[in-house]
């Protein structure tokens, strides 16, 4: 445990001497307060309405305006935040956990199985990402899980096929013939030896990923096909802010930029938790 | 080289046969009755009895999957529910609007990132290099639909530079109303495109023949054009190949913000009148459209760099 702990703590000082991951690790970090304290920091009711304060610019009163409803955007642009992680981590999560077990047997299986899972992962990775997502929200219809459901199903493939990769790589390496030689099972090889080796590098994929989960779940709110009014997400700001864009620009500025510091910070922290954990990455994609 | 061609090609059919079966269950898969669905609840008994006749829903499952192959074979992907058109020829329509403004993107992404890239890596480690590679970290991170919107609101709005709806007619016209779409599908290529161009250089430039051209004294700007650049651009042709998903995805977006007609937009609207038909015909054709590109790229990396024949 103590051994984790200091190796996390080196990790993070690794990130902090770096310029662009410090800068990451504040932003993340803001964004993560927020959502944690959004209920404190919000000075309006996100999704309270007040007609006559409707459409107004920046003042003391409402930091970013209000919209067409007079709500507060800037009490909607720190509530969004928490909407915009809820679909993320969950879904990033269990994409990972899922990818993991795949990739790993893939790789250590036996080889039918290899092909069927990278068939398997092909097909998935052949529907263009919102085509995916906009099939799937027309058959099931618009909801946060539907969200959540998409983005995982669609960057299963990514973990599972670097996964796969690490798996093959490290099967033949000397520990695990050893291990192996001595008789060691499949699970004990997979789960006690793989995994700690595979499992850095899936973390380091998993930041990089978030933008593109936040990103997605934006859009789908954007096009009216993500999480339902009156939810307060990012993507639902600049549906509203779409319609009225003639009316006051505030509501695409609210919406758009948390999206794009939000991208910058996480692509930042991935990156530099890339090069700090396992240099060699730097080269590839 | 050819093996390697037929079996990239086999595995590509193989890919959409599953995913257009996948899509082809899903539907079916749907709690409810399919026809009430499509047609909401106002329908009548005759218009719902035509249409499960039409899709063969009193036929067992792998009857209506034989029928629906069949059908697609002869280029059918079904009958437009509420217009009674073929669904082929509504997504062949829009299909070109798409295709033009990823091609432009594609364009004037890839030739600014290349050039950016090459000059980067030319001069590496200077004030510029270090420009480059931080706008393009921050070029990579910006979704196309939050450019879009944001182009739209200071070029269209603010500034009426650009027209902020339509495709317009004839050929001038049409390129004005491509500039802030495909900018916005765009920006986040030339940060990508140019840092996979600078590290792919860097590579190139520290080979032998780059010396040997060197040694005979040949100009450093005669190095990098016509030398170092033609092999570094080469991973550029299988980014894009594989990138055609996501060029895609931001083709939707941009289409809805722009109001542009194409397979993005007529998606987008089939799925507000619930016209399934329609949105199972273009996704069928985007992901097909998607498996080929993909596909396509594999073989022309491979014809240029036998080493990557030899992999999986």
């Amino acid at each position: 445990m103590s051994k984790s702990r200091s190796e996390l703590s080196l990790i993070l000082t690794g990130v902090a001497r770096d310029p662009l991951g410090l800068m990451g690790l504040i932003i993340v970090g803001t964004i993560i307060f927020c959502a944690l304290f959004a209920a404190w920091i919000t000075p309006h009711d996100p999704i309270g309405m007040n007609i006559k304060d409707r459409l107004q610019g920046p003042s003391l009163t409402y930091l970013l305006g209000t919209d067409q409803l007079g709500r507060d955007t800037f009490s909607r642009v720190i509530m969004g935040g928490q909407v915009a992680l809820k679909v993320a981590l969950p879904a990033v999560f269990g994409a990972m956990i899922i990818g993991l077990t795949l990739g790993m047997i893939a790789g250590y299986g036996p080889k039918w199985l290899d092909n069927l899972l990278m068939l398997f992962f092909d097909t998935i990775r052949s529907f263009p990402t919102v085509m995916f997502a906009l099939a799937v929200v027309a058959l099931v219809g618009p909801s946060l899980q539907t969200v959540v459901f998409v983005v995982m199903a669609t960057s299963i493939p990514t973990y599972g096929r670097v996964a796969r990769t690490q798996t093959l790589t490290l099967r033949n390496s000397e520990f695990i013939l050893a291990e192996r030689s001595m008789g060691a099972g499949m699970a004990r090889i997979l789960g006690v030896h793989m995994l700690p080796n595979i499992i850095g590098v899936l973390a380091v994929l998993a930041a990089m990923d978030i933008p593109t989960v936040i990103a997605l779940e934006a859009g789908l709110s954007f096009l009216g096909l993500g999480v339902k009014p009156p939810t307060p997400s990012w993507g639902a700001l600049l549906k509203d802010g779409y319609a009225l864009i003639r009316q006051t620009p505030w509501l695409v500025v609210g919406g758009g930029l948390p999206i794009i510091l939000a991208t910058l910070g996480f692509t930042f922290l991935g990156e530099s938790l890339r090069d700090v954990v396992d240099p060699k990455l730097r080269k590839q994609r | 080289m050819l093996q390697y061609a037929l079996r990239r090609f086999a595995l590509a059919v193989l890919i959409v046969l599953v995913a257009v079966t996948a899509m082809f269950l899903m539907i079916r898969a749907v709690p409810g009755d399919p026809v009430q669905i499509m047609l909401g609840p106002r329908a009548t008994p005759e218009l719902q009895a035509r249409l499960t006749a039409e899709l063969a829903l009193d036929q067992p499952i792998w009857r209506q999957l034989v029928i629906f192959y069949g059908n697609l074979l002869q280029g059918d992907l079904g009958t437009d529910v509420f217009s009674g058109r073929s669904v082929t020829n509504i997504v062949f329509q829009q299909l070109p609007h798409t295709l033009s403004l990823i091609f432009a993107s594609i364009l004037w992404s890839a030739a600014l990132g290349i050039g950016l890239g090459a000059y980067a890596a030319a001069h590496p480690n200077t004030l510029i290099d270090r420009m480059t590679a931080a706008i393009s970290v921050a070029f990579v991170a910006a979704p196309a639909f939050v450019v879009a919107l944001l182009s739209l609101l200071i070029f269209a709005v603010n500034l009426k530079w650009f027209p902020a709806i339509g495709v317009g007619e004839g050929i001038w016209d049409k390129l004005d109303h491509l500039v802030l779409p495909a900018f916005a599908i765009g920006l986040s290529w030339v940060g990508y495109v140019a840092r996979l161009v600078r590290a792919s250089m860097l590579e190139v430039m520290g080979e032998n023949h780059i010396r040997t051209a060197r040694a005979f004294g040949i100009s450093e700007g005669r190095i990098v054009l016509s030398y170092a650049l033609r092999i570094a651009i080469l991973p550029v042709v299988t980014v894009i190949g594989v990138g055609m998903g996501f060029l895609l995805s931001s083709a939707v977006f941009a289409e809805i913000v722009f109001a542009r007609p194409g397979l993005g937009k007529l998606v987008i609207d089939s799925i507000t009148t619930r016209n399934y038909p329609i949105v199972m015909g273009s996704v069928l054709v985007s992901t097909t459209l998607f498996v080929v590109s993909t596909a396509l790229a594999d073989l022309i990396n491979a014809w240029l760099d036998p080493r990557a024949r030899s992999e999986n």
